[in-house]
């Protein structure tokens, strides 16, 4: 029998003409604890869904390599498959059901049964479904999980009002009180809990390592990673970077790895470029409520006339910023415009006082999908500035399909003419109908988010370098979110590193990976670890 | 010759573009007719008695337009425009004002009072989003309701408007008593070859037709379709939505307190109690067959689904009394027909005309 619980024997696959891992090979040992690491899209979420046999595997052609546990080849079909084999999973998604008792959720579907004379009536009357249960037992397990993470929470509480952090150790304990379990797995599980919470967890999870149940830890946090960690594998665009002990290595490194060196990349050198010393735009304390997005006190100046970058990985807030102040969704703090306080959630107020936004969501805000490309283009401008009306008020088709034609043609639009419905466009060209729309606009302040995201290669090289001319030659501001860092550092003068809602640093675009890939961690005081 | 190919090409294409519904009532309407000619029908009698339904349907159809065009759907609650429309109607009458003066006079109240009922029923579907279709029809019947006890209770007490016994409104009061039974369809009214055109009537349609076109090319309108289409997109552009939606229902709901004065004139009656409570379906029935869908609206969806649609209402009964001999069954074959339709048109309503 090998010494390792479970090894990934170059594992690769495709989604479609996507390939999302590839040749990923690495073990865990019994009673480990193991570090999966990478950034957004690196590969994470579809090994582990390998791992638990999820439907979206299998329907899409399954997977290259092999999967052994303890030694053996296992076909993992289905998530049945996975809990059969001692593998469990505690996902960022509570799954408890509220109206029952923390022990009740511990033990569903798992319910012990009394042995009695009534009960074998019944269940040969009725069927083994209505059966009576073992309340007593059931709770005594349940409580002897929980005495296991150190929990001192009564198991006959309800689910519904506990604090979070609570919630995440009965998912816990249901998966250890599950007879013969091996593995489990844990997904991000300190991005929803406090300080205090989060620190008590890492000491559950050594106790249950201690044990000898194996634990794959996801997450970005490095520090939370060096502390309790006993291996770190590190995913890169699919494939495996290293697999190290930690103590053999440190936070720098670990965040070199995750970020690469592929952030250096050409940056036209414009060492005379001056930033102008004025503010344009000062952000005090935002805190927008947009899901998975969360904004919780964002503090930021950008100053005229530069392309100010926002970076950080998927679900730390960064997207809400722009959203927030645009009021897209629901938001407080205080922004100021040219040294204007602006009111927040008035859409409308933003861009007529000169802000324009070109979404993320390309099909659900960005563009009317059924329509032409010049309903599209000339919208914003006639709902804010009443542009493209006639004398009568009414819309001037012709104004209308000449403008749509002139920025076609600047910004190399493929279409077969201004009348063709965005819809039918390829995501690079839309995306240059909803920078046409903001254009129209003729903003002072430019918010683009995720500006280069699904599209060709061709496309994306030509937005960036219309953001940098618009940001050189007129003078533009420009504030770009986006969550590819290479992009950000090839075009602008400043970068911040949105972490849990928070902006965990602003830096220039040539400072070392590392440093960009600390932040990205939620290392905040790394000016020592970098000395070291 | 390759010309000509090239014709019958494009032709066949915006064939093809016509909606199935549209081109299915076309279809049948156009075999009622036929059916009716070997019968022995004068074309000019069914076609005049065509144009007849579809003078006094278009307007109501043309209703559900803004709200259509808002991402509210259909009107459902019709009924809500309609009562406000009758209550004009019997608040004018009853102080025996006659004629033209009459119907100025109830368009001027159906306005005032079907913008104020649609305003309050826009914040309803503001309150409802994501419902509305399932909450509609019910405040349409509620709203029937509630009128049906107001009609017996209102303190009128004009010998023409009341039961001969006892106290409370006709269910039909006849308009022939205060000079207003077609009024507007006698208005210029001319007949060609015995086709009857009822001028009057026809202009109020297409005047109201084009003024509804010319709104959605205005900002508002333009904005209010762009709501309908993709709320987010119009948030992000500055545009209250929820401000949107509600200028939508008051519009629609007082066009259709306009509608049911146009329906009155055009049958010589005003008809109350449970009258209004099955107007909504028919009315959303003309628009869909006209090729619209649950989130999009044409005027011309309006003429060309009325038309077909109340045309082939207009001719099945009479056609097939004669062709079945007067069975007694011809009445309920109309309802089947009729229902069916709507039926079909609701069902197609997600999916479009397009």
């Amino acid at each position: 029998m090998s010494q390792n619980l479970l090894e990934f024997k170059s594992v690769s696959k495709s989604y479609a003409d996507n390939q999302v891992l590839k040749d990923v090979s690495f073990d865990i040992r019994p009673g480990e604890i193991h570090a999966l690491l990478g950034e957004n899209g690196a590969g994470k979420s579809t090994l582990m869904n390998i791992l638990f046999g999820m439907p979206v595997i299998h329907s899409t052609g399954g997977y290259e390599g092999a999967v052994e546990l303890e030694g053996e080849k296992v076909e993992i079909k289905s998530p049945f498959d996975a809990m059969a084999l001692g593998i469990g999973m505690v996902h960022q998604e509570f799954m408890l059901i509220p109206g029952f008792t923390i022990a009740e959720n511990i033990k569903l579907n798992r319910e012990i049964e009394k042995k009695n004379m009534l009960n074998s009536i019944s269940s040969r009357l009725f069927g083994k479904r209505m059966k009576t249960l073992d309340f007593k037992q059931m709770n005594k397990d349940a409580r002897a999980a929980l005495d296991r993470l150190e929990m001192n929470i009564e198991e006959f509480t309800f689910v519904a009002g506990l604090p979070i952090g609570y919630m995440q150790f009965v998912e816990i304990a249901r998966e250890i009180d599950k007879t013969g379990l091996k593995l489990l797995v844990l997904d991000e599980p300190t991005a929803v809990l406090t300080e205090s919470e989060a620190d008590s967890l890492l000491s559950a999870m050594r106790i249950i390592a201690a044990g000898g149940i194996s634990i794959v830890f996801i997450s970005h946090r490095l520090n939370e990673i060096t502390a309790v960690a006993d291996r770190v594998t590190i995913l890169r665009d699919g494939e495996l970077v290293v697999t190290k002990d930690v103590k053999d290595t440190n936070a720098l490194e670990i965040a070199e790895y995750m970020v690469g060196r592929k952030v250096s990349i050409e940056r036209a050198s414009d060492e005379a470029r001056k930033l102008d010393d004025e503010i344009m735009l000062s952000i005090k304390d935002l805190h927008v409520a947009m899901p998975n997005e969360r904004v919780k006190g964002v503090n930021l100046e950008v100053r005229k006339g530069e392309i100010f970058g926002i970076g950080g990985l998927a679900g730390q807030g960064k997207l809400g910023i722009a959203n927030g102040i645009m009021g897209i969704y629901e938001s407080r703090g205080d922004v100021f415009l040219d040294g204007k306080q602006m009111a927040l959630g008035k859409t409308r107020k933003m861009l007529s006082a000169g802000v324009a936004f070109v979404s993320e969501d390309r099909k659900g805000i960005g563009l009317l999908i059924e329509e032409p490309i010049d309903d599209n283009i000339m919208f914003t401008a006639m709902s804010i500035h009443s542009e493209f009306l006639t004398s009568l008020r009414l819309s001037d088709k012709n104004a209308i399909r000449e403008h749509a034609r002139k920025m076609i043609k600047e910004l190399d639009i493929r279409c077969t003419s201004e009348k063709q419905h965005t819809g039918r466009l390829s995501g690079g060209n839309q995306q240059k109908v909803c920078v046409a729309r903001a254009l129209t606009q003729k903003p002072t302040v430019l918010f683009v988010s995720e500006p280069t995201r699904g599209i060709d290669i061709g496309a994306k090289k030509l937005i960036l370098d219309l953001l940098l001319q618009l940001s050189r030659e007129q003078g533009m501001t420009v504030v770009m979110t986006s969550s590819e860092l290479a992009e950000l550092c090839s075009i602008c003068d400043r970068i911040a590193i949105v972490c849990e809602g928070e902006v965990a640093g602003i830096l220039p675009p040539d400072a070392p990976p590392a440093q960009f890939g600390l932040l990205m961690s939620g290392v905040k005081d790394f000016e020592g670890e970098v000395a070291s | 010759m390759t010309e000509l190919t090239k014709e019958n090409f494009s032709l066949l294409n915006s064939f093809r573009k016509i909606p199935f519904s549209t081109r299915a009532v076309g279809g049948l309407y156009l075999a009622v007719l036929i059916l009716g000619i070997v019968n022995g029908f004068n074309i000019s009698t069914l076609l005049s008695a065509s144009l007849h339904l579809f003078g006094v349907w278009a307007v109501l159809a043309l209703a559900n337009v803004p709200s259509i065009q808002a991402g509210t759907g259909p009107n459902f609650a019709l009924p809500i425009g309609i009562v406000s429309g009758l209550l004009a109607m019997v608040l004018v009458l009853s102080l025996d004002i006659k004629g033209m003066a009459f119907i100025l006079l109830a368009a001027l109240l159906a306005i005032v009072f079907g913008s104020l009922a649609g305003y309050l029923y826009g914040r309803l579907m503001n309150a409802v989003k994501g419902s509305e279709m399932a909450i509609a029809p019910y405040t349409g019947f509620a709203i029937t309701a509630v009128f049906g006890l107001l009609w017996l209770a209102i303190p009128i007490g004009h010998p023409h408007m009341i039961f001969f016994l006892g106290g409370g409104l006709r269910h039909q009061i006849p308009l022939d008593q205060f000079d207003a039974n077609f009024i507007l369809a006698r208005f210029l009214e001319i007949e060609i070859f015995g086709l009857e055109i009822r001028t009057g009537e026809l202009l109020v349609v297409f005047a109201g037709c084009f003024l509804m076109w010319l709104f959605f090319r205005t900002k508002t309108g333009i904005a209010m379709s762009a709501v309908g289409r993709n709320p987010m997109f119009a948030k992000a552009s500055g545009i209250n939505v929820d401000r949107s939606r509600v200028i939508a229902n008051m519009m629609s709901t007082a066009i259709a307190a306009l509608g049911v004065i146009v329906y009155a004139q055009g049958f010589g009656f005003v008809q109350l109690y449970d009258f209004p409570m099955f107007m909504a379906f028919p009315a959303i029935a003309c628009i869909l067959v006209g090729g619209a869908s649950g989130q999009r609206a044409k005027v011309a969806n309006v003429i060309v689904g009325t038309f077909l649609f109340q045309g082939l209402m207009a001719t099945a009964l009479p056609v097939f009394t004669r062709v079945l001999e007067g069975a007694g069954f011809v009445n309920a074959l109309r309802m089947i027909i009729q229902n069916g339709i709507i039926l079909y048109a609701l069902s197609r309503m997600s999916k479009g005309g397009n």
